[in-house]
């Protein structure tokens, strides 16, 4: 494919100039720019058929199964994206007085109240743009807290070894040391090593439950209570939310915080990398610290209220993704309470269904019943000499998007398999197919396993050749200070 | 449940294949206490006909931006957005896609990223872009962050006219890690030299400067970033994406790093998001950069292709060490972008720019005329700027409203000390008729 440069020609024009219907002689400004930006010169047609064909080069959840573990690309309705483009959300200024948006405002509180409801919370903050956002916008929320109730916002963050990458960073980003416990040999939270390095430093323990192995987190009340008996809290990274609606949720079990991430259990688009939604839930006593602003309701009106001095600040320029708000309340409303109990029933019987049915064929280092995704092993497959990423290319083959490979990182030669309830039993049907092809050829014909992917817009590319010969930028290739 | 396509007989044929007798037995490493006893309390399932009315009843208490007629600014604009790049964004090989991280099945995206960074490299001047931070404002915090990682040093300097949204996350995040910021003096809406040097010392990591600033000013930018690199601080530049259609940019002024708004670029103002984070770097920083980048490779039969690159500084890798958090960026606003600028070309760009500057200029001269009316501060500008009137600007805006004008963004809800301003934006598709029908207004109010 040719990039858009390429395809540039002078004189051609993608759009009609603005019409000028005010005299524009009296201007004159200062430091006028003396090159133009080698933007490209192309017309509306070939900017339409660059993009129509470079789109058609992406795999995507319209077209077959994504099963990233830890991501849940469930379908996105289309009636969610209608709603969000309608003018009366798209089309509003973030500044706009608050009685000509009450609408929006509303659309706002209704979404805070479902989440709460159903992740077992009091107060909630849509702001946070993303999932690390949220665990960022949390720790925040911690570290003042604890500076307010004891003068000392504390050291430690305690994260078990299973942890996002997210995690980690979040907790450097918040001001915070990162204290690893090591999961127990049933892939588990280690009750016995977090009772070793709780103690009055301890800001906060962060936890995925379902964990990142897919499994539910048995003795939460337990880790949740030592916690708490040493002063500090207990936050929920929510990723794995789709595997708890209608069935338990992280305020029941002791969290005095959790993010979810509207992109994933709320059915909301990706966009090939966001934007995604992190709002963060919290307990009573943690309220008085969410970000600025905070929507309240005075005389029958929504309105935006700032003056709140616990508050930890403003995380985003706004408001949050707005338009990921709309999306996720049409989503509630559409699948009801009925509905999002179906959705991680369904969930976590099709990920069950993949486990039992690839158990023979793949190490499951974990066996015991798993909820929403399943992690499997490549070690049987390596030592034939095929690793995981040699699997997940030959994935692509077959039409399928891979599973997340090498995550979490306790597990060898991960393969992190995600199906979510949007599939069919015959899909999943066809993916178990593939995968027993693959360890088949893993035994016949190894080197066709190293050669994929075959029938890509690519072959298998240099990754390593990338960061070495570093070009990001399509006019600085030669330029010498990158 | 229409999007849930398993049947009832699949789910008893999936469950005897798992070796469970029922759903139950799947839950059992849930304690019985933990289990929720009710169904949550929300309303049961409703047909999309229902959804549909109900969502649209809401959509429609909104005074939305095709209803009235928008002055407003202060970081988010009403510009004209082409047809096509509406279409091309709403395709869902791309937004139903999830971050490329197998890019063989990823090459549409990860280009268009690739196609994006160079688009913002050429706006801003810089050899870096990144994949896109959340919006402007958390684009300058991480900005602030990387200043303070790259000089060892942990105070900042910048001025009200910064984005006091910008600066109020900037501090959020900063404040956990130690970094502190002070504020040089703008009378008269720009920085005042001899304030900035007096504050410069060898403990500043970054001078922050907004170009045109947010009162809509053009300073001039360049001996300030001078003066900050005399000291051995950074010189970060907050710029608006237009403007760089007619105005010298950061990069060529010797900014260090470029951060700013992309909404102006194709992306609907959606009531604040999703927004568009811009970041741009200086060669050497690279390896400093936060978040995703995309970059050229070749595949197995030296094909061109394109992967992310430089992962090592991210989170996924590098965990506690990365230079960021961030995960999920706003991938989709990215590519819109790169579309809106693909569509606009350098001379449409500069054309648009051209046409905001007339016509702010048209209504600033016009509202000017007004006995008691007068612009704020003696400085160029831009698309928009902040005037005083004889009234209260709350006054001003109300009456506009009636008559379907959103006026513009009274300074009092940002607490820089500029109660009475309100701030006005003109963009591209504003019409003199329009503006006439402000002026009148105005008058209208202040005689009687």
């Amino acid at each position: 494919m040719n990039l858009i440069f390429e395809l540039s020609k002078k004189g051609r024009e993608g759009i009609q100039a603005p019409p000028m219907d005010v005299p524009q002689a009296a201007v004159s400004l200062p430091m006028q720019r003396k090159m133009p930006p080698r933007l490209p010169e192309v017309t509306e047609n070939q900017v339409v058929r660059h993009y129509v064909n470079l789109s058609s080069m992406n795999h995507h959840v319209d077209k077959d199964f994504y099963p990233l573990g830890s991501c849940t690309m469930k379908y996105n309705p289309k009636i969610n994206d209608e709603i969000a483009s309608h003018p009366g959300f798209s089309a509003l200024h973030p500044m706009q007085p608050a009685p000509t948006v009450q609408g929006a405002l509303q659309v706002l509180h209704e979404l805070s109240q479902a989440l709460c409801k159903i992740a077992g919370m009091d107060a909630i903050t849509l702001q946070p743009a993303a999932g690390a956002q949220g665990e960022l916008t949390a720790l925040l929320i911690f570290r003042a807290y604890l500076l307010k109730r004891d003068g000392n916002p504390r050291k430690k963050v305690i994260i078990p070894d299973s942890a996002h990458g997210t995690n980690p960073a979040s907790i450097a980003m918040a001001g915070y040391e990162i204290v690893q416990i090591a999961s127990g040999s049933d892939g588990l939270l280690d009750i016995g090593g977090l009772e070793r390095v709780v103690d009055a430093d301890t800001a906060a323990l962060m936890v995925t439950n379902p964990n990142t192995l897919g499994l539910f987190e048995s003795r939460i009340s337990e880790a949740v209570a030592l916690v708490h008996a040493a002063g500090g809290l207990v936050y929920m990274d929510g990723a794995n939310l789709n595997a708890l609606l209608g069935i338990t949720r992280p305020g029941d079990m002791g969290f005095d915080a959790c993010h979810l991430n509207l992109h994933k259990t709320f059915s909301t688009p990706h966009g090939g990398g966001g934007p995604g939604s992190g709002p963060v839930a919290v307990k009573k006593r943690l309220e008085p610290f969410l970000p600025l602003p905070v929507l309240s309701m005075k005389h029958g009106g929504y309105f935006w209220e700032w003056d709140r001095p616990d508050s930890i600040g403003q995380m985003h320029g706004f408001y949050g993704n707005f338009d990921v708000a709309v999306r996720a309340l049409t989503y509630i409303l559409t699948m009801g309470s009925d509905g999002l109990q179906a959705v991680s029933e369904n969930a976590i019987i099709n990920a069950n269904y993949l486990r039992a049915r690839l158990a023979e064929h793949y190490d499951l280092p974990y066996s015991q019943a798993c909820m929403h995704e399943v992690v499997f092993s490549g070690d049987r497959q390596k030592a034939r000499g095929v690793k995981t990423l040699d699997i997940a290319k030959r994935l692509l083959d077959f039409g399928f998007h891979p599973p997340t490979v090498y995550f979490p990182l306790i597990v060898h030669e991960a393969l992190m398999i995600e199906p979510t309830e949007t599939e069919s039993k015959e899909t999943l049907d066809r993916f178990v197919d593939a995968m027993i092809q693959i360890d088949r050829e893993s035994q016949a014909e190894p080197e066709r396993l190293h050669d994929a992917p075959m029938n890509t817009p690519v072959r298998r590319l240099d990754e390593v050749g990338a960061a070495r010969n570093l070009n990001i930028n399509y006019f600085a290739q030669t330029h010498g200070s990158i | 449940m229409h999007y849930i396509p398993n049947t009832k007989e699949d789910r008893a044929a999936m469950l005897e294949a798992i070796g469970a007798k029922n759903f139950e037995e799947l839950l059992r490493a849930i304690p019985r206490e933990l289990r929720l006893e009710k169904p949550l309390s929300l309303p049961t399932a409703k047909s999309e006909w229902e959804v549909r009315g109900r969502m649209l009843s809401l959509a429609q208490k909104n005074e939305d931006l095709t209803k009235r007629i928008s002055f407003m600014g202060a970081g988010f604009y009403d510009h004209f957005v082409p047809a096509a790049v509406r279409a091309l964004a709403a395709r869902s090989e791309l937004y139903t896609a999830y971050t490329p991280y197998q890019p063989e099945v990823s090459q549409g995206t990860i280009q268009i990223i690739y196609e994006f960074q160079s688009m913002i490299c050429q706006l801003f001047g810089m050899d870096a872009a990144n994949a896109s931070l959340y919006d402007g404002a958390t684009a300058l915090a991480e900005a602030v962050l990387l200043a303070r990682t790259h000089t060892n040093r942990t105070k900042i300097l910048w001025p009200v006219t910064v984005h006091p949204h910008y600066r109020r996350v900037a501090e959020t995040l900063g404040r956990p890690l130690g970094l502190e910021a002070e504020t040089i003096a703008s009378p008269d809406g720009v920085v005042s030299r001899a304030d900035l040097r007096g504050k410069l010392d060898n403990e500043i990591a970054a001078v922050v400067l907004q170009y045109p600033n947010f009162l809509g000013i053009i300073e001039e930018i360049e001996p300030l970033i001078e003066a900050a690199h005399e000291r051995g601080a950074m010189a970060i530049v907050v710029a608006d994406p237009i403007a760089m259609g007619i105005l010298e940019p950061p990069g060529a002024l010797g900014a260090d790093l470029v951060v700013g708004e992309g909404q102006a670029l194709g992306i609907p103002a959606s009531y604040g998001g999703p927004a568009l984070g811009l970041f741009a770097a200086r060669g050497e920083l690279v390896r400093r950069i936060p978040g995703r980048i995309a970059g050229v490779t070749k595949d197995r039969q030296n094909q061109r292709g394109f992967v992310l690159t430089l992962q090592t500084r991210e989170q996924h890798i590098r965990r506690e060490r990365a230079t960021s958090n961030i995960c999920t960026n706003q991938g989709l606003c990215a590519t819109t972008a790169a579309i809106y600028l693909s569509l606009v070309g350098p001379k449409g760009l500069r054309d648009i720019a051209h046409a905001c500057t007339a016509k702010a200029h048209y209504l600033a001269k016009e509202l000017s005329k007004i006995p008691g009316v007068a612009l704020a501060f003696p400085h160029p500008f831009f698309k928009e700027f902040a005037v005083r009137f004889p009234v209260s600007p709350t006054r001003i805006a109300n009456h506009l409203l009636e008559e379907g004008i959103l006026a513009g963004v009274p300074l009092r809800y940002f607490e820089i000390g500029m109660d009475d301003l309100l701030l006005v934006a003109v963009t591209e598709q504003r019409t003199k008729d329009e503006m006439d029908a402000y002026v009148a207004v105005v008058r209208e109010v202040i005689s009687s």
